[in-house]
């Protein structure tokens, strides 16, 4: 195999690498990772879904926070208590049905989901929060700050978040969702602490940021426009998983009588208060528990396209038909310039190209082909 | 090592007292344990009152309570553990002791086939990326990531169980629609699995069906799942059976661990597999009779470490040059053998179970974690707990499994990408050596660490699950313990799940230390 390189170039670089490059060429970083998240087709879904569901969920029965009652366009609220229609089955007049007293099920359904995204973001804002706080200190100053945080960290981890949840349930349930919602995020922030740690370890080693305290730049400085732009995708992807997580545990201490309380109501307490009534009335049980599987397969699929956005490693290389298509496009082009070239060596050069890059194309296993210095237009 | 195990475990004890703390404090100051005697209409109510601040030390504040509670702790390292009382004046050794073994089982069953079906499939996964069946398990598995574990276990509950239960009570016979439509999903996994061209896809689709659509008309036209033995003209030759999975998992282990380009390694793994098969025969009159030998599970376990030094020796004594895989495909093929074993020995009581006068053909339970009084052999009390595990496992397994999946699948994929495999490639190593030896030793690493921490969270989900299905375990001693502001029961579910977390966590590291020849635990 010959390398094409040219003495005075850069390393010959990989068909992926530099595929990867011309699409980036002269964007920004919140442009490339906008770019590259739009091309998740999974995560673009999900984040249509979710806006349809929130939009859905907060104009359907409307919004009472703080005592403020704003009505929605759905003639029942999830309070009233309508007559019940043909045994409560799903009908016109109640899309997901009634349950034995008669509450209208879709309008129970759309407060629980309010409830669950409330919570949601809460918990993602709080711990989001503590969790940088705590580890860029931990990270950045190390030392016996450190050393406190992480042990405290350590101590916390330790209650497995559902006692942790129960407990703070069983005390603050009852004072409403929000409430609920914050003090949780007191418990979730571990995780993310520990990652962003380990990012400004990392971080703060780098020539960057010796080149920022040369030039004279705080510890302040440095933290929020050296440091954490760069771990900025980590965070991001971590606290949409923590949301994920957040929801899954909201409904499941609701559904243990720990979380939302009546009168108010929730996806968990929905289903925990009409398990028994699988076998007569299944609606009770199927619209609730859908409604939470939605909304936490879009926040992880959301996860999952910011992550591919974020971090390359594992984002899709180009299929092995496409990369032979690209090869060979650029092979011709070679020749094509080859042959309108008086430079019979440069000629000879582009043509080897043409031999080999089909050979070494197919690659085997169904692995993703290497080939190397497959575009000699950049070689030029 | 020795100074770093016990580092980690002085430090893991203060971590564990200063979480202890803080949750004793926190139920402690959850509500009133006094409310429901204080809303009492008993002449006595007083005197009821005092007798309970008494037996709790009610007198005494919380952050101060905890060290009385902290002393009766203490007293487990002079053999003598006092957990305190709970309201109804039950001491709380008592219910951890029978509600411990449940949990304890549930958890590690879950998490253990977890782990192997995640591993496996993860790693599939990622040597088949951007395959169909990548994608297939991609969604599934963030399906299954997103799924509420009540709601899974709820449904398992009614749909599972008395679906499966009516199956096996109308004859257990599986209807053509199922057989088609179970085989066009095999064989469509198969062909994805194997890869290759179409007309090779399209021959691993011909075979992996015809062979699953023939395997499934012969247990439903048998009644095997009525009676899972292998009978010709009233004989039992369950043997044959038997024999053929030794040898197929000589044949698998081998092919995973050695190839077959030598030949000792395969031949080894085929002796140990025979000496399976010629022991099957004096073990089912032997070990595995319940009237000649009454089996227990820490004998059992005892049995299981004997068999696997077997095969490792027998590796050892002839395994050549190629001694190191040899002693580890005989440990693997010893193991699996007696595995295989086992299972058969439960299948064998699987009928007298499902018919006899407790179970009326209706084996998948969906309450508690043993039927109440059953009486039998080992075998058959096994069966029995098996049977009430099997609902649970699989509600708690499918959540964690989503995410060892993903995790195996994205660290493989991570380490493949490496330079050093391309080099290992380039060196003209077989693609079994690359991904066997190179890759999948380096892609553990972060799974170790994941696996340490999702034990808490499987704790977690125990506590919905045994809720679910009606267990009398740990889950509902936390639950009433907290109902009542009672602080000693749940503090005893919490010392036993947190001293399980820090374990793990120890154990992570060591497996670190163990996986990754740069990190030296000193």
């Amino acid at each position: 195999m010959t390398l094409q390189t040219q003495p005075n170039e850069p390393h010959a670089t990989d068909a992926e690498s530099n595929l990867e490059l011309k699409e980036v060429e002269g964007l920004s970083q919140g442009q490339i990772v906008r770019k590259r998240f739009f091309r998740h087709f999974g995560a673009v879904a999900a984040m249509v879904v979710l806006a349809l569901i929130i939009v859905l969920a907060f104009t359907s029965v409307g919004i009472s926070l703080w005592g403020i009652r704003i009505p929605g366009w759905w003639q029942y609220s999830w309070n009233d208590i309508p007559p019940v229609v043909d045994g409560g089955r799903p009908s016109a007049q109640h899309p997901f049905g009634q349950d034995t007293v008669g509450h209208d099920i879709f309008a129970v359904v759309m407060r629980g989901t309010q409830q669950s995204l409330m919570i949601m973001v809460i918990v993602g804002i709080i711990g989001a929060t503590i969790g940088i706080v705590l580890g860029s200190l931990s990270g950045f100053f190390r030392g016996w700050v450190d050393s406190l945080i992480m042990r405290f960290t350590d101590v916390i981890i330790t209650i497995p978040f559902i006692i942790a949840g129960a407990v703070i349930g069983a005390t603050f349930g009852n004072l409403g969702a929000a409430i609920l919602g914050l003090v949780l995020g007191l418990f979730s922030w571990t995780g993310l602490a520990r990652l962003v740690r380990g990012e400004f370890l990392t971080l703060r080693e780098r020539e960057f940021v010796d080149a920022a305290r040369v030039a004279g730049a705080s510890n302040g400085r440095i933290i929020f426009k050296h440091i954490l732009p760069n771990a900025i995708g980590v965070i991001i992807v971590n606290t949409t998983l923590l949301m994920a997580g957040a929801i899954l545990a909201e409904t499941a201490l609701s559904y243990l009588g720990y979380g939302v309380r009546a009168p108010d109501t929730s996806l968990g307490l929905v289903i925990s208060d009409n398990q028994t009534a699988f076998q007569t009335r299944p609606w009770l049980f199927w619209w609730p528990g859908l409604f939470i599987i939605i909304i936490a397969l879009c926040i992880n699929f959301i996860g999952d396209g910011l992550r591919d956005a974020f971090d390359p490693r594992q984002k899709r290389m180009p299929s092995e038909r496409a990369m032979r298509r690209r090869a060979k496009v650029a092979a011709d082009a070679a020749v094509l310039r080859g042959h309108e070239s008086d430079d019979p060596a440069h000629a000879s050069v582009a043509e080897s190209v043409v031999d080999e890059t089909p050979a070494e194309a197919g690659g085997d296993d169904g692995e993703p082909p290497i080939v190397r210095g497959d575009d000699p237009a950049t070689g030029r | 090592m020795a100074t770093f195990i016990i580092r980690r475990l002085i430090a893991a004890i203060l971590i564990l007292l200063a979480a202890t703390f803080l949750v004793y404090n926190m139920v402690a100051l959850s509500g009133d344990p006094l409310e429901d005697l204080r809303g009492s209409q008993a002449p006595n109510v007083q005197q009821l009152i005092e007798a309970r601040i008494r037996l709790l030390h009610l007198d005494v504040p919380p952050p101060l309570r905890y060290f009385i509670w902290l002393s009766g702790i203490g007293g487990c390292f002079i053999g003598q553990c006092d957990f305190g009382f709970t309201i109804q004046q039950q001491p709380v050794v008592v219910l951890l002791e029978a509600a411990m073994g449940q949990t304890i089982q549930l958890v590690t069953i879950s998490n253990v086939v977890a782990i192997i079906l995640g591993i496996v499939i993860g790693i599939t996964t990622a040597l088949r990326q951007y395959s169909a069946y990548d994608y297939g398990i991609t969604f599934v598995s963030f399906l299954f990531f997103s799924l509420p574990i009540f709601w899974v276990a709820v449904l398992l509950k009614e749909f599972g169980a008395i679906g499966l239960n009516d199956f096996l009570q109308d004859g257990g016979t599986v209807s053509p629609v199922f057989i088609v439509v179970f085989t066009v999903i095999t064989g469509l996994i198969w062909a994805s699995l194997i890869g290759g061209d179409l007309k090779r896809k399209a021959a691993t689709f011909a075979i992996s069906g015809v062979a699953t659509a023939g395997v499934l008309v012969y247990m439903s036209s048998t009644g095997w799942f009525l009676d899972p033995r292998f009978r010709i003209g009233g004989a039992d030759l369950s043997i044959v059976i038997v024999g053929a999975f030794m040898i197929a998992a000589a044949v698998g282990v081998t092919a995973i661990l050695s190839g077959f380009k030598r030949k000792r390694p395969l031949i080894i793994g085929l002796a140990v597999a025979l000496l399976g098969i010629v022991l099957y025969v004096p073990l089912q009159y032997t070990l595995l009779n319940p009237s000649a030998f009454v089996m227990s599970i820490p004998f059992l376990l005892l049995l299981a470490v004997v068999t696997v030094l077997v095969g490792v020796g027998i590796g050892w004594l002839f395994g050549g040059e190629q001694r190191s895989q040899a002693m580890k495909i005989g440990g693997w093929v010893a193991f699996l053998s007696g595995f295989v074993i086992i299972v058969d020995r439960i299948q064998q009581v699987w009928m007298p179970y499902s018919e006899s006068g407790r179970i009326r053909g209706r084996p998948i339970a969906t309450i508690g974690a043993t039927t109440p009084n059953l009486d039998g052999s080992f075998w058959v009390l096994s069966l029995d707990t098996l049977t009430h595990l099997l609902l649970p496992s699989i509600a708690l397994l499918l959540i964690s499994f989503a995410g060892f999946t993903r995790y195996t699948r994205a660290s493989l994929l991570e380490v493949l990408n490496q330079d050093y495999i391309r080099t290992a490639r380039a060196k003209g190593l077989t693609e079994r050596t690359v991904v066997v030896r190179h890759a999948f030793r380096n892609a553990l690493i972060p799974i170790a660490t994941i696996i340490a921490f999702d034990i808490a969270g499987l704790i977690g989900g125990a506590v919905i699950t045994e809720r679910v299905f009606g267990w009398n375990g740990m889950g509902t001693l936390f639950q009433t313990g907290l109902d009542r502001t009672d602080p000693n029961p749940v503090m005893a579910f919490f010392i036993v799940t947190g001293a399980l977390a820090l374990l793990f966590n120890l154990i992570a590291d060591l497996a670190y230390a163990a996986l990754d020849p740069r990190i030296r635990v000193s």
